[in-house]
Parts: structure tokens; sequence; C-alpha cells
């Protein structure tokens, strides 16, 4: 796996964002960058070369499913593997997300080793 | 006020013999005119007066008859209340875990900045060639010790952060739960201009009915005891239900 891979880290809450950009920083992944809601981060992500996207779900203005929509519209984005990071925990919601070709999904609160555990396992099927 | 156009026919027959009254100087009749005149006033007053009473008491009955506002008072305050309870134990968890971290950290770094101490000591004396063979080979096994020390100390440090970092999780988590409680507030506030309005006389607006269908919309944090329905419980609920759609 690239360590030095840049990931969108997109959370309304801040201090959510700062708290997955350490655990990050932990695991070795330094490139990272930050976005409130999908409205901000959709022109980020057209722009900006990104090889890892982790977005929340419930966001004011553009929501994560929304988010993760229109990178899986998009065919220059399409390809960016997304993880979930998100409190939203109805049964209907996973499967919308999976269906929506969501690449990982982790609810919150989670631990350090869930997101390692889940990064890991995307990139090796990447890999693969 | 709106009147027939018998009453206005009546009015204007009353106001012609008030006038030929008073130019013939037959002051009791005219006085008796005028009294029959404010006569119609009264009345025309009185069933105004029934309208708006009637309008009100619909307005009223359909107000208490709003779904929505039976919803707040049955379900939505209880919920509210217990949505509160949960945020004070979620920031009395994280508070805890944060103070436990804490507490088991100062004394790891207090024994390396004491042993630090102690050895810069020690190293000073050997600079300055104060020391035996047998006090360097103290010095020595000490240095040796402390770095071990050091490393498993920073070690257990960072992972003492790293709690303290995670349990920050909080402010998203109970953030989210407050931001639901407070669009309870704004509509039971919405609800309550309502009523007032209502007191004022001016017309009820129709308030917006539940939507229907499969609901993804986003949720918030699953508070316990309230959130009911089709919920994982868990990140392992997660990865088996995804693992069952082939993931």
């Amino acid at each position: 796996m690239n360590k030095n891979m840049k990931i969108l880290i997109v959370d309304d809450f801040s201090t959510m964002r700062r708290i997955i950009k350490n655990l990050l920083r932990d695991l070795g992944f330094t490139n990272t960058q930050e976005a409130d809601d999908g409205t901000t981060a959709l022109p980020l992500l057209q722009s900006g070369n990104f090889d890892f996207l982790i977005t929340d779900w419930n966001m004011p203005g553009m929501q994560g499913i929304d988010l993760l929509k229109a990178v899986r519209a998009d065919d220059k984005l399409k390809g960016i593997p997304v993880l979930m990071v998100t409190a939203e925990s109805k049964r209907d919601q996973i499967v919308e997300a999976a269906q929506a070709g969501v690449n990982g999904y982790v609810v919150k609160p989670f631990t350090a080793g869930t997101l390692e555990e889940k990064i890991n396992k995307i990139f090796e099927r990447v890999a693969a | 006020m709106a009147e027939s156009p018998d009453q206005a026919k009546e009015q204007l027959l009353l106001a012609r013999s008030l006038v030929s009254h008073l130019e013939s100087g037959n002051e009791d009749e005219a006085v008796s005119v005028i009294a029959e005149l404010a006569g119609f006033r009264d009345s025309m007053l009185f069933q105004e007066i029934g309208r708006l009473t009637r309008e009100l008491h619909d307005s009223i009955n359909g107000f208490v008859m709003d779904a929505r506002l039976a919803d707040i008072a049955q379900t939505d305050m209880p919920d509210a209340a217990e949505r509160l309870r949960y945020v004070i134990a979620t920031t009395e968890q994280a508070a805890n875990t944060t103070l436990g971290a804490v507490e088991d950290s100062l004394p790891l770094a207090d024994s390396l900045r004491s042993d630090a101490r102690h050895l810069a000591e020690q190293w000073a004396r050997f600079n300055s060639r104060q020391l035996s063979v047998d006090d360097f080979r103290e010095l020595s096994a000490e240095l040796s010790h402390f770095l071990s020390v050091t490393e498993s100390n920073s070690e257990a440090l960072h992972g003492k952060l790293s709690e303290v970092l995670l349990a920050q999780g909080y402010q998203d988590i109970t953030g989210q739960v407050i931001r639901k409680v407070i669009a309870l507030v704004d509509d039971v506030e919405g609800k309550l201009v309502e009523l007032v309005r209502l007191s004022g006389h001016r017309s009820r607006t129709a308030g917006d009915g539940p939507a229907e269908g499969r609901d993804v919309s986003p949720q918030g944090p699953v508070v316990p005891g309230v959130d009911k329905g089709d919920v994982v419980n868990c990140q392992d609920d997660v990865d088996d239900l995804l693992s069952s759609l082939g993931f």
C-alpha cells in the first residue's frame, strides 16, 4: 500500500476530521486533506487526484451517500475507493451504501483497529 | 361588516324619517329613530363577534387535532429527554476515558523526567571525571535500563494519547443528537407561534405531512431506548450484513 497516497476526509464535525487525520497519521498516511460536506468535497476530488475518500453520511448540504453516488457517476472519479465512517446504522442505509458502491463501512464510535483493518482490506482488494 | 340589502333599505328609510323628524322639530321622534339605528349597529357587532368566535373555535379544534402536535407531546418530548440523557452519559464516558488516560500518563512522564534528571547529574560527574570505574559501570547499567524504560513508556504514552484522541469522537456523536433535539425545540416553537397567531384571529397554515416510503435519510446516532427499528448494534453486524451482500 502506498503510504503517500492522497486521502480526502469529509465530515461536518471538525473534531471527527482531526481524529481520523491523526489516526491515519499513526498508520503512516500523512497526505490528507479535509472537507466539511459533499458540496465542498466534490470540487476538491475533481481537481485533486485523490487516491482514497473517507466520508461521513449525515452532513448539511450534500450528504455522504450523495457524494458517493456523484463519485461513482463521474468517469474520472468512479474508481476511487470510498470508506464510509458514520453513525448511521440502519440496515437499509448500509444496503443503500453497498448498492451505491461503497468499499467499506465503519460505524461510529469506532476503534483505531477497526479503521486500520477496513483500510487494509479495501487496498488488498484494490491490489488484487 | 356585510349588510343585507334589506337591512340597508331599512336603514335608509330610518335615516330619511330621522331627517324629516329633525326638519319638523319632532325631537322625541328623532331620538327614538337614532336609538333604532344604533340598535342595527349593535346587532351587527354581535353577529361579527359570533362569527369570530366560531372561527376561533374551529381553528383551536383544528390545532388540537393536528397530528404533529400529538406526536410531539406523546413521543418527541420523552424522546428528547432520553436523547439528552444519552448525551450526558456519552460525554461522561468520554470525560472518564480522557481523565483515566491522563492519570495513567502522568506517572509515566514523571518517571522519565526524574530518571533523566538523575542520569544527567551522573553524566555531568562522568564528564568532569569524578566517577570511579565502579560508578561508571553502575551508570552504564542505569543508562541501558533508562533507554529501555523510555521506549516502553513512550509506547504506553502513545497508546494513552490515542485513547484520548478517540474519546473525542463524543463531540460528533452528541452534536448530532443535540441537533435533533434543537430541531424539535424549533418545531415546538413554531407550534407555539401558531397558537399565539390563532389568538390574534389570524388564519392557520396547514402543517406538512410526514414523508412516506423506505427511509434512508440520515437518522444520526442510535440512542438506546429511543431509536427502534432495524439498526445494527456493532461493527460486526455491519461486516456480517456487507458480507451477506457479497462484500
